[in-house]
């Protein structure tokens, strides 16, 4: 296979599972889903989660979008030193977006900045969005895509507070953004919480803690108890499928943290919706692919 | 047995419904969301479509083009807040009798349902594919030069729901209620997580 035959092969299969992405949630999202609708017991928590699941299902034998927001689209780069693809990912990621944007379709969702009108393709300047991370020097990526609309990207925010605020400030900071802004992001939420040294790594931890899988927990015992705790308060606030009050607030709680600067500590925090579409695929060097987060699913 | 509004939907159906209440819609159906709002109430521009007595979707959807028309992909709620600072004066301006949306709606626009005779409910979010179904047919399109999603879609829509009641004609606003609750017990909450995370960080 030369280069360019690479990349058009990985742009089709990118494009394809940013299409699968948008219509199937991933396994963890669903197996949370059926438990805490298990849970609720009033008519009208119990209307809704009905509606979410005849929605899922129709999505699936339809072939849709799941939600009509289908975000603009994310990459979360991990990836091996020595991946072959590496200087082009960038060019193949952007033609992905373009290619399920018209298969799955998706929704225009790429406003140009300053000029504020709409591309018209889903792309556009720094769209996608893509964080990068070399984790070794394999020849080995994984792309995680994530959809979030704007309902649940508008809670998310970061503080750098002062260090005597300490982690009492953090949690006055995460319980005031959930209870002000998570009613309208679709509840049961995942809520990621990063703690950081300044705004940004603050944000982007939230970032990845939200796209942690639920039902993982973080390896420092410390961490894993404060997503527990804070897990329990939200839900002791009772928001419910979308807001209407019900038995659990949250799928999920997810923390993760950095060595900071003695003088500060930043919080950041993430907040998705339950119809939570992220996916993890990896690629070997000849290009042979594993869906990590979407069991049984092909391209 | 399900409760159906029908379009051009009367001040005498609206004014029995209270919130918490859960209805259907058949009929025209309008989307109109940021732009739209702005439109109106702005500019003064008003669409062609006359808006008395109908409803309208704070919707941006996914609108697939084919032969003679479109196809409607999925359409499901975006936040009514948003709305939050035009809607009064929209429903008085165009006699929408019925706003559909996702998440509540202030003070505001709880007061221009009840001067208004008009009401807000809610359909479940990212239920764009339920909802889709429920569109009959894409009747027609104005304003394109918003963009797929701004775009005012006109739809002819058939038990389009479950839409709950979350303002109604008295001024009831079941999600201005539901947020006094939660701020009560989010008080309680914070105080319990943050003594136990501050004295577990503590212990070394």
């Amino acid at each position: 296979m030369t280069q360019n035959e690479a990349s058009n092969t990985m742009i089709e299969m990118v494009g394809k599972f940013v299409d699968l992405v948008s219509k199937q949630l991933p396994d963890d999202v669903m197996a949370k889903l059926k438990e805490l609708r298990a849970e609720e017991t009033t008519p009208l928590a119990k209307a809704i989660y009905d509606v979410m699941f005849e929605n899922m299902e129709k999505a699936l034998t339809l072939n849709r979008p799941t939600c009509q927001d289908t975000g603009v689209i994310q990459f979360f780069v991990r990836s091996g030193a020595k991946f072959p693809l590496l200087g082009q990912l960038r060019a193949i990621l952007r033609e992905a977006t373009i290619a399920a944007t018209k298969s799955a379709p998706l929704r225009l969702n790429a406003v140009e900045v300053f000029d504020e009108k709409n591309t018209g393709t889903n792309v556009g300047s720094h769209v996608p969005f893509i964080e990068w991370e070399i984790v070794d020097d394999s020849a080995n990526i994984e792309i995680e895509v994530y959809q979030a609309g704007g309902g649940c990207s508008l809670p998310g925010r970061s503080i750098v507070l002062p260090p005597l605020a300490g982690y009492e400030g953090a949690m006055k900071f995460v319980f005031d953004t959930i209870v002000d802004w998570g009613i309208n992001a679709c509840p049961p939420l995942v809520v990621g919480v990063g703690i950081g040294t300044c705004s940004n790594s603050a944000a982007l931890l939230s970032k990845k803690a939200m796209l942690r899988p639920v039902g993982t927990h973080n390896a420092h015992p410390k961490a894993a108890e404060m997503e527990k705790k804070i897990e329990e308060g939200l839900n002791a606030i009772g928001l419910g499928p979308q807001g209407i009050s019900g038995k659990k607030s949250v799928m999920a709680v997810h923390v993760e943290g950095m060595a900071h600067h003695p003088s500060v500590l930043g919080v950041g925090v993430t907040v998705g919706c339950w119809a939570n579409r992220h996916g993890v695929i990896r690629f070997d060097e000849n290009l042979k692919y594993e869906i990590i987060s979407h069991k049984g699913a092909r391209l | 047995m399900k409760k159906v509004l029908t379009t051009p939907i009367s001040d005498e159906a609206i004014k029995s419904l209270k919130v918490g209440d859960i209805v259907y819609l058949s009929g025209t159906l309008v989307t109109c969301r940021d732009e739209g709002h702005r439109r109106v109430i702005v500019e003064g521009i008003m669409p062609e479509l006359p808006l008395e007595n109908i409803a309208i979707f704070h919707a941006g959807p996914i609108v697939k083009d084919v032969e003679g028309g479109w196809e409607m992909v999925s359409i499901g709620p975006t936040t009514s807040m948003r709305m939050e600072r035009y809607e009064k004066e929209f429903l008085a301006k165009t006699g929408v009798k019925l706003v559909i949306g996702k998440g509540g709606m202030g003070a505001k626009t709880a007061e221009g349902c009840k001067e208004s005779t008009a009401i807000h409910a809610v359909f479940p979010g990212g239920c764009g594919v339920v909802a889709a179904e429920q569109v009959e047919k894409i009747e027609g399109k104005e304003w394109p030069e918003f963009g797929m999603p701004e775009a005012f879609w006109i739809l002819r829509v058939k038990e389009f729901g479950p839409l709950i009641i979350s303002i109604d004609t008295e001024g009831n606003n079941l999600f201005e209620a539901n947020k006094v609750t939660f701020h009560q017990r989010k008080e309680d909450a914070l105080n319990k997580t943050a003594k136990e995370i501050v004295s577990m960080i503590a212990k070394s």
